[in-house]
């Protein structure tokens, strides 16, 4: 199923800058409000499109979520009281980012939709998916010092 | 031909007066107040005894023959141990022996009953004896026994084969052996056996052929063929092995013997013609100890001087200056005191110095001039030095000879003995002349007289065409030329760079000329102050002096490229090796650490996206509808889940407290049940979907 967006183009006539002033607050709502409709009506098809993906996928979608906020954070934190054990920082983040790539890369291959990895069985997936991440997280906490 | 051998006879005549002059020089005290005060410090008893009864005998009869008056707070404690010795029937000969020694000087109250017994018993032991000291102990146990009672019989039966048999023990060479099993002999020995003969001469006298106390005779005087002599006139007998008994050392062999001898002198009323210079060597060697160090070699010492002097015959004389060093300034007297070894009085006697050597040159001047006696202070004292005596250091011979011809048997002079004197004066210091002078025309620029008597600061000044000239005359109080052992010339720049130049003689006057052309190498090229320093000194000259005289300032050229470089003069120690400045570590500030509040916030902050992630996946209406329900899969599904929170918990653990190597370990292990159980459980769930697509 292909995502289809349509622009609509904004009337031609609510370019004109009248002078009339009763009119032109009425033309500005008319215009914000194109746009403004323009993007919900975005947001919309993209969230119906959303709904549509399976369970599985969403599960990893919101892990993803969950470890890139965690990173942001992180990255806060850093901003306001400085690098001071930089090491710890870095293992931190990457721990975050680094789980969230190898999030990515589950997502891909248990998509069913993504023909290249139509052979792979998805619990071959995931259990690449621990793996990595076991590894990932030793290396994390030897760093974390 | 015959010239030339009596030229040769009359140099090697020559030679051996001038080693024998140069050898025999020496001088030897008397026993003196020196030695009693070390007896006094040597012996002191140790926790209430001298050690055994042998050492507390040594300790009575030093302190005996010195004459020290003792206290004996001890007493009563050795006494005891006399007794104890004396009446116990385990006591070997050699304790009785001592016990009685002992005995024989502190006179202990002891019953006769008791001397009976052991007599008996030295008598029954001397019937079996073979042994050289069983011999001695029992002889010398009779011996006392009859000095400390009459109411023992100390009569021996068989003296003549007692003395056969201890005579058999001699050797050719007077020496005698301590068994005959043991063939090695010893001088010790031989003090030993002397001694023991003559106490079975003195207890059965009328019983012993008179021609084997002939024999014995003939045995001393071999024995004194043995003796070793110093170049100084000191004879000793010397052991030359290591015998059963340890080592006896010159001083024990030689004690023993004179020991021996002096009591065989005692014993026998026959006239014995000991070599009086021997004898007299023998003294000279005990008085040459002067102060042992050990309490048994004192002992020794004085046990054999004390025997020397109570000699029957051949008492020594001992010839001995109280000072050696005579001032010519001070008109010092010669004196000469002549005592026994023990420093009791001589008999009546007069000294006269008959030659006086000049060291360095063969002539001495004869002077036989009588030394006049002092009876109030017991010295011989030479009124007037010979005239033309100068300073300098000389040999006096002088010569003993006794009034009485009764006691020129019995006492030993010695003949001529050589002693070195030294005799000093004031050395005269005289011209003293210090000059710079031109180096081409000689001229002088600038002299100055200086007096040493006094201070003297001259300011020279001189360049490296210049001559800086120092003379002086020295002369001895009799007028004659002076040449001293030392005269140097110093001069040091103010970095302390010094030259030392020693000052010629040329018979009359002494002169330095220092020619600065050429000494402008030696000094480093350093111009400036040089401060001058004038040392003559000399063992005869009571005036040796070291005095500043002031000082020259010198104008060298300037240091070529490849000059020497003056030696580094010897840096203060303290800025060398004293202590450093102090350094101030700066240490680095540390990080500056956010307050607790703001981190423990954040830790809440970053829990919460956690908790975002449940209420999302609540939201999505997770469930758990595909996990295996059989028993088998149920248990692997739930291993696999195990093995998973184990691995976070083994990381939890390894940030917390192990390390890396320890973490690795457990790792491997739950990493391979991990690896095993999930296959099994993604396997099962592989096989289940499969199932359902085909289905």
């Amino acid at each position: 199923m292909g995502i289809t967006f349509h622009i609509r183009r904004p009337n031609p006539r609510s370019q004109t800058i009248t002078v009339l002033a009763g009119t032109q607050k009425s033309e500005k709502k008319m215009g914000r409000s194109t746009t403004s409709k323009d993007a919900q009506a975005l947001f919309h098809s993209l969230h119906s499109a959303y709904v549509a993906t399976p369970t599985k996928l969403k599960i990893i979608d919101s892990y993803i979520m969950f470890a890139v906020v965690t990173a942001v954070i992180q990255v806060v934190y850093m901003a306001i009281v400085g690098s001071f054990p930089f090491n710890s920082f870095l293992s931190g983040v990457l721990s975050c980012i680094g789980t969230a790539v190898l999030a990515v890369c589950l997502r891909i291959q248990v998509n069913k939709e993504n023909k290249e990895f139509k052979d792979l069985p998805p619990e071959r997936a995931f259990a690449d998916f621990v793996l990595c991440n076991l590894v990932l997280h030793l290396v994390i906490m030897n760093f974390l010092g | 031909m015959a010239r030339k051998s009596g030229f040769l006879v009359l140099a090697s005549v020559l030679v051996a007066s001038i080693a024998s002059f140069c050898g025999s020089a020496a001088i030897f005290n008397p026993i003196s107040d020196a030695h009693r005060s070390a007896a006094l410090e040597l012996f002191s008893p140790s926790d209430g005894s001298f050690g055994s009864l042998e050492e507390t005998y040594e300790a009575l009869r030093t302190f005996e023959v010195l004459g020290i008056e003792k206290e004996l707070v001890i007493r009563t404690s050795v006494c005891a141990s006399v007794s104890e010795t004396l009446l116990s029937s385990l006591s070997t000969l050699k304790d009785l022996f001592q016990a009685l020694r002992v005995n024989g000087i502190l006179k202990c109250e002891l019953n006769d009953k008791a001397f009976v017994e052991i007599a008996s018993r030295f008598k029954d032991s001397l019937n079996a004896a073979n042994l050289l000291l069983d011999f001695y102990h029992s002889i010398g146990g009779l011996m006392l026994i009859k000095d400390q009672t009459s109411e023992v019989d100390v009569h021996l039966g068989d003296a003549d084969r007692v003395f056969r048999s201890i005579k058999a023990l001699s050797q050719s060479d007077g020496k005698w052996r301590y068994s005959s099993n043991n063939p090695e002999s010893s001088s010790y020995a031989a003090g030993i056996a002397l001694e023991t003969l003559a106490g079975l001469v003195s207890l059965a006298s009328s019983e012993i052929d008179h021609s084997l106390i002939a024999i014995l005779k003939n045995d001393i005087m071999k024995l004194f063929d043995g003796v070793e002599r110093y170049d100084d006139g000191a004879c000793y007998f010397d052991e030359k092995f290591v015998d059963a008994h340890g080592h006896q050392d010159p001083l024990s062999a030689s004690s023993s013997v004179v020991r021996g001898i002096t009591a065989f002198a005692s014993a026998t009323e026959e006239s014995l013609n000991f070599p009086g210079d021997k004898i007299l060597g023998l003294a000279k060697f005990f008085l040459g100890v002067e102060i042992p160090g050990c309490a048994k070699d004192l002992y020794h010492q004085i046990d054999a001087l004390a025997c020397l002097e109570n000699s029957r015959v051949s008492v020594p004389l001992i010839l001995s200056l109280p000072a050696t060093v005579l001032s010519v300034s001070r008109k010092d007297q010669l004196k000469v005191r002549v005592n026994t070894v023990l420093g009791s009085a001589a008999p009546p006697l007069s000294v006269k110095l008959m030659q006086i050597f000049s060291s360095g040159s063969k002539d001495a001047s004869v002077i036989d001039q009588e030394l006049k006696f002092d009876p109030e202070h017991a010295v011989h004292v030479l009124e007037n030095l010979p005239n033309n005596i100068d300073v300098g250091k000389y040999i006096f011979s002088f010569e003993i000879s006794l009034q009485d011809p009764e006691h020129k048997k019995r006492y030993i002079t010695g003949g001529r003995t050589k002693v070195p004197i030294c005799i000093t004066g004031v050395i005269e210091v005289k011209n003293v002349e210090i000059a710079v002078l031109d180096s081409d025309i000689g001229s002088i620029e600038m002299q100055k007289k200086l007096d040493l008597s006094g201070e003297n600061d001259v300011a020279l000044l001189a360049n490296h065409l210049q001559k800086l000239r120092l003379s002086f005359q020295l002369s001895t109080p009799s007028r004659k030329a002076f040449k001293p052992h030392q005269a140097f010339l110093k001069l040091r720049h103010e970095s302390g760079v010094e030259h030392i130049f020693v000052v010629g003689n040329s018979g009359k006057k002494f002169e330095l000329i220092l020619d600065f052309l050429g000494l402008v190498e030696k000094f480093f090229y350093l111009s400036g102050k040089y401060d001058i320093q004038l040392t003559v000194g000399d063992s005869v000259m009571e005036n040796s002096f070291l005095r500043p005289l002031g000082h020259v300032e010198l104008d060298l050229p300037d240091a070529p490229e490849k000059a020497a470089r003056p030696p580094p003069q010897p840096v203060d120690s303290y800025s060398r090796y004293g202590p450093k400045t102090e350094i101030a570590h700066i240490f680095r500030a540390p990080e500056k650490r956010p307050p607790r509040e703001l981190s423990l916030a954040f830790l809440g902050l970053v829990l919460l996206p956690f908790f975002g992630f449940l209420a999302g996946l609540l939201y999505l209406r997770v469930n758990l509808k595909n996990l295996p329900r059989s028993t088998v899969p149920a248990t692997f599904a739930f291993l696999f889940h195990l093995g998973i929170a184990s691995v976070l918990l083994l990381y939890a653990l390894f940030w917390f407290k192990l390390d890396l190597f320890t973490t690795l370990k457990a790792l491997g292990f739950l990493g391979i049940f991990l690896m095993f159980v999930g296959h099994r459980t993604l396997s099962h769930l592989a096989s289940v979907s499969a199932k359902l697509k085909s289905a």
